[in-house]
């Protein structure tokens, strides 16, 4: 039995030192990693695309003005599949090989913002909308509740931190 | 300064309690990757320990089912003070893409103070180590929230200031 400890003992000497050094010397992912969503604000169109393939639903659409299109993105839900990537006409998201996304000042350090300079209608000069008012309903990005639903109209209420 | 705080208050080995609040265990086989040799969160101090009470940090997995609320919380008040709560994953942070569910209160912080988040789906083990070494003050935090304004006379995006920042 000795014997055996001892050939173990022996055996685990052989590869060495195998831990990553992470923390203090990087370490760079391989393959196909898809990390943080980066979207370049100035190829953005505006077309909504994201928002309506995210399987999270964390792109909403605001129409803030008659040339102005908001895109909000709640990255903090993002499960990173990398849809919006792939349907982006104009190949403005692109997935990074980012993924130090930890943080401890609150999850609105993910939230990413971007607002963009829409051409107006020449006929009726305003943005392209869905046809009728129920259609903008069934398009995703463009409802208000959902993108609200993080917790805060949740009946439960948080526990105080002392 | 409660960063200062948390760092004060723990100078020494930190034992986490891992609690699945309804995750699909893909969060928590990272959290046991972290553990083993090659990734070995054991240099930090970290442990995890079998009992709440035993433990100073609570690592929370998935996205708070209605069910768990009051287990939930019962589990916060058996952790003595002062504790830490880390949410790991998507799911925990925000709510994932179970955030509207009907048997799903939402993020962690829907119910508990939470400190550090973890976002990723799983999040790579190396990022919950950054998270780790975010907590232990040996590495900063990359990421902030951005904000860019398309300008139609001009070609490049600009930074949008903030309200409040």
């Amino acid at each position: 039995m000795i014997a055996s400890k001892l050939k173990e003992a022996i055996l685990s000497l052989r590869p060495g030192r195998v831990t990553l050094k992470y923390p203090f010397e990087p370490h760079d992912p391989e393959g196909d990693f898809r990390g943080y969503p980066e979207l370049d604000t100035d190829k953005c169109i505006g077309c909504g695309g994201c928002a309506a393939v995210c399987p999270a639903r964390l792109i909403m659409i605001q129409d803030i003005d008659q040339n102005t299109r908001r895109l909000v993105r709640l990255l903090e839900r993002c499960i990173f599949c990398g849809r919006c990537a792939d349907v982006c006409p104009e190949d403005a998201i692109t997935m990074t090989k980012r993924f130090e996304l930890s943080t401890d000042s609150g999850r609105e350090d993910m939230v990413a913002e971007c607002e963009v300079f829409m051409a107006t209608c020449q006929r009726c000069t305003r943005c392209y909308e869905p046809p009728t008012p129920l259609d903008r309903i069934m398009e995703p990005g463009f409802r208000d509740d959902e993108i609200k639903r993080g917790g805060q109209d949740s009946p439960y209420e948080p526990v105080k931190s002392e | 300064m409660f960063k200062e705080l948390c760092q004060k208050s723990f100078p020494k080995s930190l034992w986490v309690y891992h609690c699945n609040v309804g995750a699909c265990n893909g969060c928590d086989i990272e959290v046991i990757d972290v553990l083993t040799p090659y990734y070995d969160a054991e240099r930090f101090g970290i442990k995890l320990v079998a009992s709440p009470r035993h433990a100073d940090v609570l690592l929370v997995c998935g996205p708070v089912t209605r069910q768990v609320v009051p287990a939930l919380k019962r589990l916060y008040d058996a952790v003595p003070d002062p504790k830490l709560v880390i949410a790991i994953g998507s799911c925990a942070v925000g709510g994932g893409i179970w955030f509207d569910s009907y048997n799903i209160v939402g993020g962690a912080d829907t119910i508990l103070p939470v400190d550090y988040y973890i976002p990723g789906c799983p999040p790579r083990p190396e990022a919950i180590l950054h998270g780790i070494a975010v907590a232990l003050g040996l590495a900063e935090k990359e990421i902030e929230s951005v904000h860019l304004k398309q300008l139609p006379d001009r070609p490049e995006s600009v930074p949008v200031e903030v309200e409040g920042s």
